[in-house]
């Protein structure tokens, strides 16, 4: 089926939810209201003739240097394929910037769990009903959302958990093999660089 | 003769008592993860109860990086997901750019990306092998792999002069056309390779040991498959047939015959012998594109400021009416940066590698999202190493076929 034919009959199927349809080089994107993202994506899914089974890809995005002022902070971005079919659509949830949340789709595809929690981690985007919703790829204590327009490529200082390494490690230091330190009985004979060892 | 000494080593040993657990973490430096992966297991005994993969070790965050550089600046940095396979990152960054932007590639480039991203798959495949059986310990298969990497590398080094991170193709076309050396060894090497795939074969094929750690372990369904978002050898191992060359063709694999292997089991040993017959297949498309290179350009018209200049632009002259370089008279002839958003995935030795750019008219992506297939095979990994033995979480990661670099981004 044509990618605007499933746009439409979504739009028949949820004229609600639907807020706008583009087309872009060939490729289909729907923006909707976040609401009932589940049930539109699980009619996406089970419908018959269309049977958008496969989840591609999952992320956010965050439109805060966009010019386009119709769109809202942030957007949940669903590709969609069906391999029956051979048909894609791309779904766009619509997020405001004081509340930036969305339903979890992992109830439909198990494996959206490490896609929410990717986008949680890297764009701040919570997900209401995730099983296990915790940063992924930075570490549990970093702060700040990297994706987002308003962090800097660089120049933040350090990350908070590394003062932290860095004493831990000074502290091993005292156990650090010393050579002047070291009993020479026990250790055998060392020479050293004077004396033409090494 | 001395009388044999004997030592007691007190250590915590499990079973006997059901509740008892014993947790371990495996990784990040544990050999058999295949890079810096960490798995925390819970154990009863040796089967696994809870399984959690760990990843971040190796992220340097390359889509933040890439909103910050130009098009063709960020190609380079594709080059570093799976290091393994860089030929093929590098072809499918280049085919979702030129769908974004519109730009047309000609005949002849697009016979060449084939190509190089048919033996970046032999690459991928080749040390795949190599290791996976390493992990499970027939040991003799690895040099042999080696041994063929080795000659596709240095046809790799002869192409475009370096032997790992390649940026060969560009957007628009490739960087450098072909050489006649280059072909002749390539096809001496598609002669002598077929032999040497029913070599790695007799070794292990019919192995009773390979069988027992292989045949039954690791069992994914097909709908499971699916709600896990596995793809490449993992879902064709599980008999889903969906591969991007036959579903949304792109660049020249819309010209050759090839067919995609299935699995029915879902096993490891379903996707092991997948991902050897797609070596024979991948030989054939290459025999294929050879067969029917065309001649010609190896750089689309329209895209001359994305490739790497061939002479030296000419100066412009104060007030004149020419333009020097490509990349003004570009401009100037018709909007070459688009605003949209595409989503264009290909397949890569390790299953689907999606770029989701969206652009907003300048000459850097507002947004590029990287939909890594080993990000999501380690998600999948709790899933099918539940229930099972802690021997086999080894022979289930290397089956995934994970890499690291791709996985963190």
């Amino acid at each position: 089926m044509e990618s605007m034919a499933i746009a439409d009959r979504l739009q028949a199927q949820f004229p609600e939810e639907i807020l706008k349809k583009d087309e872009f080089q060939g490729q289909v994107g729907i923006c909707i209201r976040p609401g009932r993202v589940v049930d539109i994506l699980r009619w996406l899914r089970d419908t018959d003739d269309l049977r958008m089974n496969h989840l591609r890809s999952l992320c956010g995005v965050d439109n805060a240097r966009r010019k386009d002022p119709s769109l809202t902070r942030f957007e949940v971005v669903y590709n969609l394929y069906s391999i029956f079919h051979r048909h894609e659509i791309r779904v766009r949830a619509a997020l405001t910037e004081d509340a930036p949340c969305i339903d979890s789709v992992v109830c439909l595809w198990t494996g959206a769990n490490w896609l929410e929690r990717e986008t949680y981690d890297l764009m701040g985007i919570q997900f209401n009903g995730h099983p296990d919703l915790r940063r992924i790829l930075l570490p549990e204590d970093w702060e700040g959302h990297p994706l987002r327009k308003e962090y800097p490529l660089k120049g933040r200082g350090e990350w908070v958990g590394m003062t932290d390494l860095l004493t831990q490690i000074k502290e091993l230091d005292k156990y650090a093999f010393d050579p002047k330190k070291t009993d020479s009985r026990q250790r055998g004979p060392r020479l050293s660089n004077e004396e033409g060892g090494l | 003769m001395t009388a044999t000494t004997r030592k007691t080593i007190e250590c915590p040993v499990a079973g006997g008592d059901d509740n008892e657990r014993y947790s371990l973490r495996m990784g990040p430096q544990h050999p058999a993860t295949h890079g810096v992966l960490r798995v925390d297991l819970e154990l009863d005994g040796e089967t696994i109860i809870e399984c959690t993969p760990q990843v971040g070790y190796l992220h340097r965050g390359f889509e933040k990086l890439a909103e910050n550089r130009t098009y063709a600046q960020a190609l380079i940095l594709t080059d570093r997901l799976d290091y393994i396979a860089a030929m093929s990152n590098n072809v499918g960054y280049c085919v979702a750019v030129e769908k974004l932007l519109g730009i047309s590639v000609p005949m002849r480039a697009q016979y060449i990306r084939t190509i190089v991203g048919e033996m970046s798959r032999l690459c991928s495949h080749l040390l795949w092998l190599a290791t996976h059986a390493l992990d499970i310990g027939a040991m003799t298969v690895f040099l042999y792999c080696f041994r063929e990497r080795e000659i596709l590398i240095d046809l790799f080094e002869e192409l475009c002069g370096a032997r790992l991170t390649f940026s060969y193709p560009r957007i628009g076309g490739v960087r450098q056309d072909v050489t006649a050396r280059f072909i002749n060894e390539l096809e001496r090497f598609l002669h002598l390779f077929p032999s040497k795939i029913e070599e790695y074969e007799t070794l292990i094929d019919t192995n009773r040991i390979w069988l027992k750690r292989t045949v039954g372990v690791g069992v994914v369904s097909g709908e499971e498959a699916l709600a896990l978002g596995l793809t490449g050898a993992c879902l064709r191992g599980s008999g889903v047939d969906y591969d991007l060359r036959k579903h949304q063709p792109y660049d020249a694999y819309d010209q050759v015959e090839f067919e995609v292997p299935l699995g029915s089991d879902g096993d490891i040993y379903a996707r092991y012998r997948c991902r050897m017959e797609e070596m024979h297949q991948s030989v054939r498309i290459i025999q294929q594109c050879i067969d029917q290179l065309p001649p010609g350009p190896i750089v689309g018209e329209d895209a001359p400021d994305l490739v790497m200049p061939n002479r030296a632009p000419a100066r412009v002259e104060v007030g004149s009416s020419r333009y020097g370089t490509g990349l003004i008279r570009l401009i100037k002839e018709r909007e070459v940066y688009l605003s949209g958003d595409t989503y264009v995935a290909t397949e890569v030795p390790k299953g689907e590698l999606g770029f989701y750019f969206i652009s907003d008219g300048s000459n850097k992506p507002y947004r590029m999202h990287i939909r890594s297939p080993s990000f999501i095979h380690i998600g999948s990994l709790a899933t099918i190493a539940r229930g099972e033995l802690i021997a086999d979480l080894i022979a289930n990661i290397g089956s995934l076929d994970v890499v690291l670099g791709e996985s963190d981004r």
